[in-house]
């Protein structure tokens, strides 16, 4: 093996600020669309559950789009195909911004709001009906019985698959590296590229990530464990 | 007119035909078990009278109001009308106190304090006010059951349903729900039971009816019922469960 | 819109530019996809009884592996395999299988659970059961566990597949020939319709991926009626 291992390289100067701005922006590009993907994740949820028949069948060939088809196709998709979809004058303010940015945060947003739409939606339909049922039959209202039944015991199941959805937003957020955004898998492969000491620079990201991923997930089993024993029917 | 009254009551689920023409009264007070084989439509007639089914013909008038009238609020009426299901149906998320006082709080408007010291009043009277805090899960299905009466009683309602209260339960939990229940008969509350515990009916219902193929077939008051039944059909079915 | 680029393109996103060159296309991609998952079946077998087992040693092993790879970038894996398994151990592997190996160990990863839950969710009356008839702990795994959970996880391997499915277009990054790299070759050449072709790819994966999706939501309402139950 003739790799010579130099850890100083990337823990120290030009290389390791590289690669913390690339963390950073992978935490910023995460927590931005991971905000929106909620937001939009909800409303198609909502749609789906609205009981008006075109309504749910918008929300249905959302969600069964957008999660049947790769990631990384649609964000070229966005990326590529804002030119010609977008009016002239929405792209030269795009090209203003950091389109780079816009494009992989809105292709990041839409894919995970329909994973996200999708845990919502089977978390309402576990609760069993006659819970609803139940709360009808003391005279609440329909809104009444979301509101302090149905919803709060779906919020409590729902949300560890949503962190684990806000999870791999974050690794699916690597992918944004092919259209030019510079998060962590984008520095550690420029590292790689002026230094070739690649090992190094890949250890670190790829720490990087699984330190993030270990934290969140050792905090779900905490709360499963905590909150989530007397629910049951 | 009686205190409630299903005049003609048919209910199609589908093309299958549930209840075929029930009519039938009930007096302020009354303690009415309904009885018979599965399938044979009495949880489904009960279910009707605070609208939890839909029904296709006929009328139910509750304290001389129709039912389904126009511009009757429904969750009105089924706050005056508590239903008791056969499983418990207790909110998991709530303390057995909050399960209490959700519906008197944000139905009828009743302050907290107030609505607590309700429940808590109910607790004891049914046994279990030393549980108030506890989630359901932490629960015996008898202490569940009685929770839930307690739920149904605290919007203070003119009539309660049970929808064989008894039958999710372990036999040693039977009879401390069967106690609770004959302790509200003889404090004069209009129940409608569907039941199988035909000691309960004995002792304390006014009047039995048994339903099959929804139908009733036969009623009477309990001595006559149990002693002297007029239809084979009640006679196989008091053959097979006593 | 010019959808005759993407009409006189479609052989190219179908198979490349076989047979007079490599295969490429959307079969190169079903091709990595099926390999993949069936690599990353016998890996997760491995490590999913693993993590079931006795031995504190495997057990401890077995997280350790899936509890990594579960945590990293499926694109980062890749570049470990192809950028620095080549530096490190001093093999040379063609882009394709170099990105084939990180699919198998990725996804195994995620078969190893799907094998854990699967075995876990059988009631307990079954592995006493076949204790009680005298099997070995490894027999009643294999005779009466296994038979049982495998078939009970059919749904979740399908959904692990359509996943490799999409995941495959990632290969594309380090230059593996298939659906997505055709489609940027043939943007790149085109220019004018971007929308376009990645519109007709995005359609091309799916059609696959919402047939398996629904082909898997039978299986487990079929699956449903021959589950053991507990209670």
């Amino acid at each position: 093996m003739g790799y010579q291992f130099d850890w100083s390289l990337v823990l120290t100067g030009e290389y390791r600020d590289w690669l913390l701005d690339g963390f950073y922006l992978t935490l910023k590009i995460s927590a931005v669309a991971g905000g929106c993907a909620m937001a939009l994740g909800t409303l198609v949820a909502v749609l789906r559950l609205s009981r008006v028949k075109p309504l749910m069948w918008l929300s249905l060939a959302f969600t069964e789009f957008f999660r049947n088809t790769p990631l990384l196709v649609q964000i070229f998709f966005w990326y590529f195909g804002s030119e010609v979809l977008l009016p002239k004058s929405v792209n030269e303010w795009l090209y203003s911004m950091d389109f780079e940015f816009a494009a992989g945060t809105l292709a990041l947003t839409v894919y995970s709001s329909a994973f996200i739409a999708e845990e919502l939606r089977s978390g309402v339909f576990s609760i069993p009906k006659n819970q609803l049922e139940a709360s009808r039959a003391t005279g609440l209202s329909f809104l009444q019985a979301y509101r302090f039944v149905i919803l709060p015991q779906a919020f409590r199941i729902v949300i560890p698959p949503l962190i684990s959805q806000l999870l791999n937003l974050l690794k699916n957020s690597s992918l944004v590296m092919t259209i030019g955004v510079m998060e962590l898998t984008y520095q550690a492969r420029q590292v790689e590229s002026f230094t070739f000491h690649g090992f190094e620079s890949f250890t670190v990201a790829t720490l990087m990530y699984l330190a993030v991923s270990l934290l969140v997930s050792f905090a779900i089993t905490m709360y499963n464990k905590h909150f989530l024993h007397h629910l049951r029917y | 007119m009686a205190f409630i009254e299903i005049n003609g009551l048919h209910k199609w689920f589908g093309s299958f035909h549930v209840l075929r023409g029930i009519t039938e009264q009930v007096e302020r007070g009354e303690v009415l078990v309904i009885c018979g084989p599965s399938g044979s439509g009495k949880s489904t007639l009960i279910r009707c009278l605070n609208r939890l089914e839909e029904y296709q013909k006929g009328t139910v008038h509750f304290d001389g109001q129709d039912i389904h009238a126009r511009g009757l609020d429904v969750n009105s009426l089924r706050a005056e009308i508590g239903i008791v299901f056969q499983q418990f149906n207790l909110y998991p998320h709530l303390t057995v106190l909050k399960n209490i006082t959700l519906a008197p709080i944000k139905v009828r408007g009743t302050v907290r304090a107030e609505a607590e010291e309700t429940a808590l009043a109910l607790l004891e009277r049914v046994g279990i006010h030393d549980q108030a805090h506890k989630y359901p899960a932490e629960l015996s299905g008898g202490q569940q059951q009685r929770v839930a009466i307690a739920r149904a009683l605290a919007m203070k309602p003119k009539a309660l349903l049970f929808d064989e209260p008894t039958s999710a339960l372990d036999p040693e939990m039977i009879n401390e729900v069967l106690n609770v229940m004959k302790d509200l008969a003889r404090d004069g509350m209009t129940m409608l039971c569907v039941t199988h515990e035909m000691g309960f009916a004995r002792e304390v219902a006014d009047r039995v009816i048994f339903m099959d193929a929804g139908e009733v077939v036969e009623q009477g008051p309990p001595s006559e019922f149990f002693t002297n039944p007029k239809h084979e059909r009640t006679r196989m079915f008091l053959k097979e469960i006593l | 819109m010019r959808w005759d680029i993407v009409y006189n393109n479609l052989d190219y996103l179908l198979w490349g530019s076989y047979p007079n060159g490599p295969l490429g296309g959307i079969c190169a991609s079903i091709m990595l996809a099926v390999l993949g998952i069936f690599g990353a079946f016998w890996l997760g077998l491995v490590f999913g009884l693993m993590r079931l087992s006795k031995s504190r040693i495997l057990r401890g092993l077995a997280m350790v592996y899936v509890e990594v790879i579960r945590g990293t970038p499926l694109l980062m894996l890749i570049f470990w395999f192809y950028f620095l398994g080549p530096v490190i151990f001093d093999y040379n592997l063609p882009e394709f299988q170099s990105a084939l190996l990180a699919f198998v160990v990725f996804t195994g990863a995620y078969v190893a659970e799907i094998v854990r839950a699967g075995v876990n969710a059988l009631p307990g009356g079954q592995m006493e059961a076949a204790r009680g008839a005298g099997l070995t702990r490894f027999q009643a795994m294999r005779y009466v566990i296994l038979p049982q959970a495998l078939r009970n996880m059919i749904p979740s391997f399908v959904n692990q597949f359509v996943s490799l499915t999409k995941d495959t277009s990632l290969a594309y990054i380090i230059g593996v020939n298939e659906l997505t790299k055709a489609a940027t070759q043939i943007n790149n050449r085109e220019v004018v319709a971007p929308a376009e072709i990645f519109m007709a790819i995005a359609v091309l994966y799916f059609i696959i991926c919402w047939a398996l999706t629904a082909f898997s939501r039978r299986m487990e309402r079929h699956v449903a009626r021959y589950q053991a139950r507990g209670r």
